[in-house]
């Protein structure tokens, strides 16, 4: 039996209309207050759960919903319809209060433009989550101190964010995710906007990360590579709907459809390399299975 | 002509009711008044108490700190010495203290309605009129209510002065909080910020170069109303513009105009020195 980190049922999300006026139960009137463009729906009744420890990747090009996919499940956008488990906890249910603790417990986010503060150190951007919790100052400095040098940041602790290149930000924001120890982790585009080679050395740095901490991570991205590379299965987005999901090589291999085939038309090869790289990890994933 | 007939006049409602509020808060106005005379009063005295060269010298220093242009510092510290020569120095300390007071009112005011109309939509929807209102209106107008409700001499005034100058603060301590780049307050409500922790953590200290915009508007606005508010007994310089007016004496009159004109110039760049040190470090 494996764990569900994340469960989403019947997710939507639609812009315009207030939420009670939405018909979702009348799909031709829906259709109709699309055409209109008096609605906009982002995400289209999506379901899908993700087991702990695995590395779930949502790709989609832009406009597809994946960035407000991943937004409502932190609630910071709220969906329309629907219901979403993370971690035994039915985030959709939750009050002010408890969507604070939840927020600041048992889930981090990595933005694609960071999101750091400007006007706090680094130091003091990675200890934030703790700060926001009342943890002691020596406690929380510790620990950031700690974690940049995980993400491999020491001695840039007492710079401003302003000062660091676009991959040092991005380890940054990593950092922060993981000061109060989250089990999922959740990233949106966090190297959409990095070099290629960067973007790399990033990529296997997260992969090492996982392999360490066996956290839950869903991932979104527009590039078909990255998902290749870093996901154990992969969603693909288009105008708010799951059109497939599978693992990467189900994906490459079938198709669900011609806009699928677009996409992974010539990115078979550079599949096989990827699963060379990562033997090791599905060797890993295969045991836990067992054991639980 | 419009017909005679349909005249119709709201000014008698108005006078009733400022007489109404006069006998019927005598006490919370006399004790509004005594903290601010209290207060105005401390200002001046302390004010009083520090000789002319150390004004020039603290210009000078706080001017390089902020800065560290050596010649404009030069130049603001020596102005104000113009002033003590046109024999008005103690005169420009009374009207620096009127200032000084209004600006400590109206940024105890503005700032918390700044925040208010920032969190809540409503609110602003509410206090933009009412801000439109108060910065069209002749100044003049708020000289009588606050005349009648305080009597004459220098609390009206610097009353007056505050309903003058504090639009400013209030605004741009709104746009400010509204400017916040909507990225990083998601990012700091995804690690489960407060909407106070928020305001807090985030966004007035974002906004602190915008809300000390506002405080250097609000204190050139001040200095502005000083001089229409000597008419109800305000003093300073702007009592000297309005006895030169009174005996068109235009030399006199331009000595007293140039003075407020330097204590502007000087107040005007020590503030948006000091401003600068508040913006978030970039590239």
């Amino acid at each position: 039996m494996t764990q569900q980190a994340i469960e989403v049922k019947g997710l939507w999300k639609v812009y315009g209309p207030k939420k009670e006026n939405v018909p979702l139960d009348q799909p031709d009137k829906l259709s109709k207050m699309e055409e209109s463009r008096e609605a906009v729906v982002a995400v289209r009744d999506v379901s899908f759960s993700v087991n702990a420890g695995e590395v779930f990747v949502v790709m989609g090009l832009s406009g597809s919903g994946k960035s407000t996919l991943i937004r409502c499940l932190m609630r910071l956008v709220e969906p329309t319809a629907g219901t979403i488990k993370m971690n035994g906890e039915e985030v959709t249910s939750l009050n002010n209060q408890e969507l604070t603790q939840f927020r600041r417990n048992s889930a981090a986010m990595v933005f694609q433009h960071y999101g750091l503060l400007p006007h706090r150190t680094v130091l003091e951007n990675v200890s934030f989550g703790l700060n926001l919790k009342k943890v002691p100052r020596k406690e929380r400095e510790e620990r950031a101190i700690e974690l940049l040098n995980t993400v491999g940041l020491d001695g840039w602790e007492a710079y401003y964010p302003a000062n660091l290149s676009g991959g040092m930000q991005q380890r940054v924001g990593i950092a922060r995710a993981l000061a109060s120890d989250p089990p999922i982790l959740l990233m949106d585009e966090p190297f959409s906007g990095l070099d290629p080679l960067i973007r790399r050395e990033m990529q296997e740095e997260m992969v090492a990360l996982h392999e360490k901490t066996h956290k839950t991570i869903f991932f979104v991205t527009h590039d078909l590579d990255e998902g290749i590379r870093l996901g154990d299965r992969m969603a693909v987005m288009r105008d708010g709907l799951f059109v497939q999901v599978g693992t990467p090589e189900e994906i490459l291999e079938n198709p669900a459809d011609d806009y699928v085939a677009r996409f992974v038309e010539d990115k078979k090869e550079l599949f096989q390399e990827a699963k060379k790289e990562h033997g090791d990890d599905e060797n890993r994933e295969g045991m836990t299975e067992d054991v639980s | 002509m419009f017909p005679e007939t349909w005249e119709f006049h709201i000014a008698g409602w108005i006078n009733d009711f400022t007489n109404w509020l006069l006998t019927t808060f005598t006490a919370f106005f006399d004790g509004l008044s005594g903290i601010i005379l209290s207060l105005l009063l401390n200002i001046h005295s302390g004010l009083e108490a520090i000789p002319w060269w150390v004004y020039i010298l603290a210009i000078a220093l706080t001017s390089y700190f902020t800065t560290k242009k050596i010649g404009l510092s030069v130049v603001l510290s020596l102005l104000p010495i113009a002033v003590g020569l046109f024999g008005l120095w103690d005169l420009a300390i009374e009207t620096i203290a009127i200032v000084l007071t209004a600006v400590v009112i109206a940024i105890l005011v503005g700032i918390p309605n700044g925040v208010l109309m920032a969190e809540f939509n409503r609110i602003e929807g509410l206090g933009r009129p009412i801000l439109d209102a108060m910065q069209t209106m002749p100044s003049f107008v708020y000289l009588i209510p606050t005349m009648m409700l305080f009597g004459l001499g220098k609390v009206p005034a610097v009353l007056a002065t505050v309903v003058y100058a504090v639009p400013p603060v209030i605004r741009l301590t709104n746009l400010g909080l509204r400017q916040v780049s909507q990225e990083v307050q998601e990012a700091a409500l995804a690690y489960g910020a407060t909407r106070f922790q928020l305001l807090k953590e985030v966004r007035i200290p974002l906004a602190m170069p915008s809300i000390l915009a506002g405080v250097n508007q609000t204190t050139m606005m001040a200095l502005a109303m000083v001089v229409i508010a000597s008419m109800i007994g305000g003093g300073g310089l702007g009592y000297e513009v309005l006895v030169s007016i009174n005996r068109i004496d235009v030399g006199r009159g331009f000595e007293a105009g140039i003075s407020v004109v330097i204590l502007a110039i000087v107040i005007d760049r020590l503030t948006q020195g000091f401003a600068k040190r508040f913006e978030p470090p970039s590239n």
